[in-house]
């Protein structure tokens, strides 16, 4: 068995002419707990893409659990125990929560079942009061309980979580920030995109940040949190 | 599921029993024209699940209908009765086989080219029947006596009875209702409805949405069939326009009249279609404007679309929809 679980090699991806990610290494190891950062437009989310088959890249190699899957099928690369929780969060509108939860019921590819229905209501009692509501009477953050909820009812190993606290409110966030915590020392490696770099070096072991499709930093967070002049240089606005 | 006793019910419940009275008092060419709505509800039916529940909107649909239709005119002997279970079951077993096919390369396609696609599929089949003489070119071909619903011998149902027909038609329409209906809201269901709202999204949650796109294409095709069959044997009589787009689009007016992704609205829009075009195109009541009851149907078709945008259904489930 390899020991990243997820791990992108010389990962080049275009859209049409634009060259977005230029040859970047990114790797992700069973139980670790990764900040991906930079700027807007810096090719965070090109890469999430580009890992999970949603983008073709033009070069470079994909491998999940040492496996390649380069432009492999997503549902393919999602059974293999990686949940994606996209921007803009994706609630099927048509379906109830209750509905949204039990769709994506399953047991993770070593046959685990830590999270079930039950465990994911405990964990957000919010859901819990609004079983029946269709997903989209839903408020941002409760949306965002529902994305995650839903992902860790796939039992993932790894879960992706783009642009976690995008648009909430500040006490909404902090729940989420104590959810993300919580899901990563539960054992489940974790990658988060966010623009709240103290909140995000803080729950993370490692930090990667991106500037123009390139990688410049790949490091301890705890270093980069003490590193203001590269903060400043690299994230700053 | 908690069931309880409601207006809405209750005229339901009346509706229904009416209905399947319809037979012991009305005129024989009414129950034949209720028969003809129960056969183009199924087919609603089955084209709603892919427009309304999985967002896939084929303009190829007839194809189906039509395949049905001519298996069962091709299985029957010119001068007997055919067997019911083989030419249905081999109808069936055609429609299933067609949809693995042009689902394969269709569903590769997504919206307007997804529409093209399947309006092309329909077309082939159409001028293959059309411009060969296996079907009868043009003209079409007569199904002299109705498949006779026996076993060893022993006959089941007396299908040329127009009621026994009518009855038939009836059970066949409530029991794919049902089916859809379980089938709706299941696991499966769940999942289409996930793949209408956001395909790369249930992706990401790990479903192959190829395979359930094609199986719910499938199924659809098959329930198309159902009703194509039914109509050949109905009326005696198969040709070309069975598998025109002017049948495919008529039963997508059907789906938009009674409202997308409600299968009683299937249903309520191919009856409201049916008895509206036998209203204008009446010529003893409206004389000779009846001749251009198309144009008044396409005035109702446009009005319907722009005033209700849940079609007709959504006159009456106005605030109790979930």
């Amino acid at each position: 068995m390899s020991e990243f679980l997820l791990e992108a090699q010389e990962l080049n991806t275009r859209y049409g002419s634009s060259h977005i990610l230029h040859g970047v290494n990114f790797k992700i190891r069973y139980g670790e707990s990764l900040a991906l950062m930079g700027r807007n437009g810096m090719g965070k989310t090109t890469l999430i893409r580009s890992m999970l088959g949603l983008v073709r890249p033009f070069s470079g190699q994909v491998r999940a659990r040492g496996e390649d899957v380069t432009g492999a099928e997503t549902y393919r690369i999602s059974l293999m125990g990686i949940a994606y929780v996209p921007e803009g969060r994706g609630i099927f509108s048509s379906l109830s929560v209750k509905e949204n939860l039990l769709m994506a019921a399953r047991p993770g590819p070593t046959g685990k079942k830590d999270w079930t229905y039950d465990r994911v209501l405990d964990r957000f009692p919010r859901l819990a009061e609004r079983l029946k509501n269709g997903g989209n009477q839903l408020s941002g953050g409760e949306q965002q309980m529902l994305t995650i909820g839903r992902a860790l009812m796939t039992n993932p190993d790894l879960l992706i979580l783009d642009e976690a606290t995008e648009g909430l409110a500040p006490l909404v966030s902090r729940e989420i920030w104590k959810i993300v915590r919580e899901i990563r020392e539960s054992g489940i490696a974790t990658v988060v995109v966010d623009k709240n770099y103290a909140a995000l070096t803080a729950i993370s072991d490692r930090s990667v940040i991106l500037v123009k499709g390139r990688v410049v930093f790949d490091g301890d967070s705890e270093a980069l949190n003490g590193d203001s002049e590269l903060i400043a240089k690299h994230l700053g606005v | 599921m908690n069931f309880k006793i409601t207006t809405r019910n209750l005229l339901v419940a009346v509706l229904l029993l009416m209905l399947c009275a319809l037979p012991l008092f009305a005129e024989k060419f009414y129950v034949q024209l209720f028969s003809k709505i129960l056969i183009m509800g199924i087919f609603a039916m089955s084209l709603d699940l892919l427009v309304g529940y999985v967002g896939l909107v084929s303009l190829g649909h007839a194809a189906f209908f039509g395949l049905a239709g001519y298996c069962a005119a091709l299985l029957s002997p010119q001068y007997e009765a055919g067997n019911f279970f083989v030419s249905f079951s081999a109808a069936i077993s055609i429609c299933i086989l067609f949809a693995l096919l042009t689902g394969v390369l269709a569903l590769r396609t997504k919206s307007f080219y997804f529409i093209m696609v399947t309006l092309a599929f329909a077309q082939m089949i159409f001028f293959i029947f059309h411009d060969t003489k296996i079907g009868g070119g043009g003209d079409g071909i007569y199904i002299y006596q109705k498949p006779l619903l026996a076993i060893s011998g022993i006959t089941l149902l007396e299908l040329e009875n127009f009621k026994t027909f009518y009855w038939f038609t009836f059970g066949w329409l409530i029991a794919i209702y049902a089916f859809l209906r379980i089938l709706l809201q299941s696991h499966y269901g769940h999942a289409l409805g996930g793949i209408k709202v956001n395909e790369h999204r249930m992706r990401a949650l790990g479903y192959p949405v190829f395979w359930y796109k094609l199986s719910a294409y499938v199924i659809a095709g098959s329930i198309g069939g159902i009703a194509g069959y039914f109509n050949a044997i109905q009326f005696g009589f198969v040709n070309p326009e069975n598998i025109s787009w002017h049948t495919s689009a008529n039963v997508l007016m059907m789906v938009i009249l009674g409202g997308m992704g409600s299968l009683h609205g299937a249903v309520f829009g191919a009856s409201v279609f049916i008895l509206l075009q036998e209203l204008i195109s009446n010529e003893s009541m409206l004389g000779s404007f009846a001749s251009h009851w198309s144009l008044m149907m396409g005035f109702f078709i446009v009005a319907v679309s722009l005033f209700l945008p849940n079609g007709l259904t959504g006159l009456f489930s106005r605030g109790s929809k979930k």
